[in-house]
């Protein structure tokens, strides 16, 4: 794969957070807050971290392969697939409409290339990147399995049950980032279910822990995802509390738990996207 | 009593069907190196000891955690693995309900879902344990096959033959030492039925360890002149509709006899096979709408109605209202 600048990789989010916001117009649904926190994790994994082929083949074998756990943001991750060549672009005008493969949340019965679970139910993300990555070990595949959780979900018990397991069976060829931007639909994560100190309760599991404080800042993500690859192969698995700002990019919409799943209107996405510089093209 | 009787099957040793499912999950575990196990702390249960001490790095322990079971599962199959789960039926579904549904059925992942202890026939452990609602739970999820065995043997040809079908599988077996009446060399062909025995004036459709049951009451109807067609039903979904739908045709009623609830059971998935292509009379064999006991397995079948007299009486009651 090309390996793209900086200055390239910012001018994709800004393209990719122009795709969430028209998409979450189009269909007046959907989740667009996360979806612009997690742009830039999404951008450096796809566009520079993860060794993958856009000719999709779903067992992935001698590929790195990536896990949406909170599968309410699929708006960024289709914009990031479609943007990498997995699908034509065109198709995200199609999401949450019917007949369309872009379903509310991602899912494989409609053969959308670059899925290979359904999720949206909580907490079900992590188990499954667990299997795929003991089925890589077995299989002498040394390519790196990613899954991303959002923080709200770890209040679902799975997770918990997933956390213990991956360290038990040795999983060190895993990074599962958590995206850690305090807000869920009823409010802040403090007020709704405090997580505390996650840090430490991932490290009490047995895990590797690493901080990205800017999740927001590319080269910053960047450089937290090459720290997390240094760590593998040690007998840990790696968990990366990815700091967002959810609704970064959007004055209006940044930093609030508000914009969590609602739709904008002609005016606000007017204004939103006069803050994005069209820089691939609308599709 | 049913020594005496000239039963058309017959057996000289029981065991329980969890057996077969061991034994053929360590057969197959030699024959396709994709294989995989996982199991919650259940393994002794399962009877996948010898499977894991053959091939301990196709094998997870992963404790008392249903939920990441199945999600493990569903993973593992990206990259070709077949993974067998092994735990108690109730956790094998009601606790499990929507990882499997989500993360396996939707998913169309190739996991076979692998449940011991299944029904009332679990015996002293008491109705927390004894799940009576998870053939229903299994068969409306879109893409899941349904299978519930009735003896040793069944269920150890069941086991290797699921390993061929591609897609999510819930196999259902038991606890308790069974007859074993059926062929060690039978081909377990899934969704079809197999009739066991030829007769016209009832069809009797029965699943699990209700086949005995039902084997026994056809040589106590024979007794009276009564002639019944004993269908085996091993694959609860997908239904066998033609050969249910060739046998009532010739017999103008049905009985249906399962270890569940009635209520999703075996006799719904026939009733509305027959309400949709020739309505019959049809009595049914289950449990009608209740939780179980703690009791010794034979006991708690007569007490709750499961047995070969209970049989008896719904055959004479849909033959009475052709």
């Amino acid at each position: 794969m090309e390996k793209h600048s900086t200055e390239q990789l910012k001018s994709i989010c800004s393209q990719v957070r122009r795709d969430i916001l028209r998409m979450v117009h189009a269909c007046q649904s959907g989740h667009p807050g996360a979806s612009l926190g997690c742009t830039e994790f999404f951008v450096a994994l796809y566009f520079d971290q993860m060794k993958h082929n856009k000719n999709f083949n779903p067992d992935g074998i001698g590929e790195d392969l990536f896990f949406l756990s909170n599968g309410h943001i699929s708006p960024v991750w289709y914009s990031v697939l479609s943007r990498s060549g997995y699908f034509d672009t065109k198709e995200l005008a199609t999401f949450r409409k019917i007949n369309s493969r872009l379903q509310g949340h991602p899912a494989t019965e409609e053969g959308l290339p670059g899925i290979r679970v359904a999720s949206g139910s909580l907490g079900q993300g992590l188990s499954v990147a667990i299997g795929a990555a003991l089925t890589k070990k077995m299989n002498g595949d040394k390519q790196t399995v990613y899954a991303l959780m959002g923080d709200g979900e770890q209040q679902e018990g799975q997770i918990w049950e997933a956390a213990m397991c991956a360290p038990h069976h040795n999983v060190d060829n895993l990074i599962a980032s958590i995206d850690v931007n305090g807000q869920q639909i009823d409010g802040p994560t403090k007020e709704i279910m405090n997580l505390r100190d996650l840090k430490a309760k991932w490290e009490a599991f047995g895990w590797e822990v690493i901080v990205t404080k800017n999740g927001n800042e590319i080269t910053e993500v960047i450089q937290s995802l090459e720290k997390a690859k240094s760590l593998l192969g040690k007998g840990k698995p790696v968990l990366n509390l990815l700091h967002t700002d959810m609704g970064f990019g959007v004055d209006f919409m940044v930093g609030t738990h508000k914009w969590h799943g609602v739709a904008p209107n002609d005016e606000q996405l007017e204004n939103a996207l006069g803050q994005l510089e069209e820089t691939l093209g609308d599709y | 009593m049913e020594k005496t009787l000239d039963t058309k099957y017959t057996y000289t040793e029981k065991k329980d069907t969890r057996s077969g499912f061991g034994d053929g999950f360590l057969e197959l575990g030699r024959k396709n190196k994709n294989v995989v196990g996982l199991c919650a702390d259940l393994i002794g249960s399962l009877k996948m000891g010898a499977f894991q001490k053959e091939f301990p790095e196709r094998f997870f322990q992963v404790g008392i955690s249903e939920a990441n079971m199945m999600g493990l599962a569903a993973g593992m199959t990206i990259g070709g693995k077949i993974p067998f789960t092994g735990t108690f039926a109730n956790f094998s579904t009601g606790r499990v309900y929507d990882q499997i549904r989500q993360s396996i059925a939707y998913s169309e992942k190739n996991v076979k879902i692998c449940a011991s202890h299944a029904g009332l026939t679990l015996g002293e452990d008491g109705a927390t344990h004894q799940i009576l609602e998870d053939v229903g739970m299994m068969k409306m999820l879109p893409n899941m096959t349904v299978i519930n065995p009735c003896d040793y043997n069944q269920t150890k040809a069941a086991t290797m033959a699921i390993a061929d079908h591609e897609g999510p599988v819930y196999l259902r077996f038991g606890r308790p030492s069974w007859p074993i009446f059926t062929p060690s060399d039978q081909k377990f062909e899934i969704g079809k039925a197999w009739k066991m025995i030829e007769g016209k004036d009832v069809s009797l459709f029965a699943t699990g360890h209700l086949v005995w049951e039902a084997v026994v009451a056809e040589a106590m109807l024979r007794e009276e002149g009564i002639s019944v067609e004993l269908i085996n039903i091993h694959t609860i979904k997908p239904l066998d509709t033609e050969a249910v739908l060739a046998s009532v045709a010739k017999t103008g009623c049905a009985v249906t006899a399962e270890e569940h609830q009635l209520n999703g059971g075996l006799g719904d998935s026939i009733a509305q096979t027959l309400i949709r292509n020739n309505p019959a009379p049809q009595e049914f064999v289950g449990v009608d709408d209740s939780f179980g006991e703690s009791g010794k397995p034979v006991d708690l079948l007569e007490k709750y109605g499961l047995n070969a007299e209970n049989i008896v009486k719904a055959v004479k009651k849909a033959i009475s209202r052709k």
